[in-house]
């Protein structure tokens, strides 16, 4: 709770192990700065890079105090980075494939991973990390189709971000070999800044949509190597052309690959299914590259 | 409103390098490529500010144009958006400038 920056109770990001019941609140250093007034041991004020001391002539004015510029050049991600890069490197260490799955609320995300999760269990274990601004729904899907999973709840928050994913997994312990979902919050713009520290981002457009989704929101088309194109058991009945969208998609990011499927009817899941197998199969391979 | 984060993220590194002392000017470089909407930090930044060293600190951002390179034609040029082809109708392109989220400087009160 913080008086400063307006991040009361209700903004917190929570997390709750669905296996336990167990909720935390997440202390989230990275955006505050709350500690400004304490000291941190070392005197010199000039001890940041190299800066540039002028004092712009006015300290003889009596009026405004010297003023000086201190150059930082620091990435304003760079602790977002930098966290994704450690939960990288543990995915990697214990063979785990991690999917950031992305899409607008309401695309299918929690549909298509209750079939998987059905469907692959005697095959593959899979863990997955819940991410919704409130409630533990999501979660409790999951975990009823027969997955570990937390719930992420970001609050205010409109995605999730690095330390989010490595708090999560603390508590998800997922297993050696295993895959890891990480369902991100419902939206097409927030999420695709932030590296969870995933193997691939997948993102899901559903035929109920607009077929130029990909045009709208192209940092997220661009950010993701795979696209899933969701519900198609309803396309008879939309407008929404796959072919348009593929193409829109191809426009933004050449190198995007692409699965139709319904998650209802199971048309296209075994295509969906491969490529799991073949994701965890390289990340097998790679663990010691 | 990813936004906000990258404001809270960087009302965090300025504080820290301050080290207590106030704050009076932010510099910042925004790539026009990067996803985040220079406007909405604007917007953001004084109601994170509240309560730091960074309070009533004037925010400069100067936005990074974009700069693609063809990986048809090989040539360099000016990207407006993520969608825009190269001249030569190539959307296979590099982006090598205007993905920048850089806090630059900022200026402080002179230590007495």
């Amino acid at each position: 709770m913080c008086g400063h920056c307006g991040c009361g109770e209700e903004a917190a990001t929570t997390v709750l192990n669905l296996q336990t019941g167990k909720q935390a609140t997440m202390e989230r250093g990275a955006g505050h700065a709350h500690d400004y007034v304490h000291e941190h041991g070392h005197d010199d004020p000039h001890g940041h890079g190299h800066e540039h001391g002028h004092d712009h002539g006015h300290a003889d004015s009596g009026g405004t105090p010297a003023r000086e510029l201190v150059e930082l050049e620091t990435r304003i991600l760079a602790k977002n980075d930098a966290i994704a890069e450690k939960n990288r490197a543990w995915f990697k260490g214990r063979e785990i494939l991690a999917l950031n799955l992305m899409s607008s609320p309401g695309a299918g995300k929690t549909t298509l991973l209750e079939r998987t999760i059905r469907e692959l269990k005697d095959e593959i274990r899979l863990f997955v990390v819940e991410g919704d601004q409130a409630t533990a729904n999501d979660g409790k899907r999951i975990r009823a189709a027969g997955a570990a999973a937390v719930q992420v709840n970001t609050g205010s928050g409109c995605h999730l971000e690095a330390d989010m994913v490595a708090r999560g997994l603390q508590e998800l312990k997922p297993a050696p070999g295993s895959v890891v979902m990480i369902e991100n919050v419902g939206n097409l713009v927030c999420p695709a800044l932030f590296d969870l520290g995933e193997q691939a981002k997948v993102v899901i457009l559903s035929v109920a949509e607009g077929d130029d989704k990909p045009l709208k929101y192209p940092h997220m088309f661009r950010a993701a190597q795979m696209m899933i194109l969701s519900k198609m058991d309803l396309a008879p009945h939309v407008d929404f052309d796959p072919e348009r969208a593929i193409a829109n998609a191809l426009r933004i990011n050449p190198s995007i690959s692409t699965i139709r499927l319904s998650a209802r009817t199971g048309e296209g899941l075994d295509h969906w299914y491969d490529w799991l197998r073949g994701e965890l199969a390289r990340v097998h391979d790679r663990a010691f590259a | 409103m990813h936004e906000l984060s990258v404001t809270q993220n960087i009302v965090a590194i300025v504080s820290e390098a301050a080290k207590g002392r106030r704050v009076t000017r932010v510099t910042l470089e925004v790539g026009k490529l990067s996803g985040v909407m220079a406007d909405a930090v604007a917007f953001c930044f004084d109601v994170v500010a509240q309560g730091t060293v960074l309070e009533g600190a004037s925010l400069e951002i100067l936005e990074i144009d974009g700069l693609g390179r063809c990986e048809t034609c090989g040539l360099e040029f000016e990207a407006e958006t993520l969608f825009a082809p190269c001249p030569c109708g190539s959307m296979r392109w590099k982006r090598i400038r205007g993905e920048e989220l850089i806090v630059k400087s900022m200026e402080m009160v002179e230590a007495a």
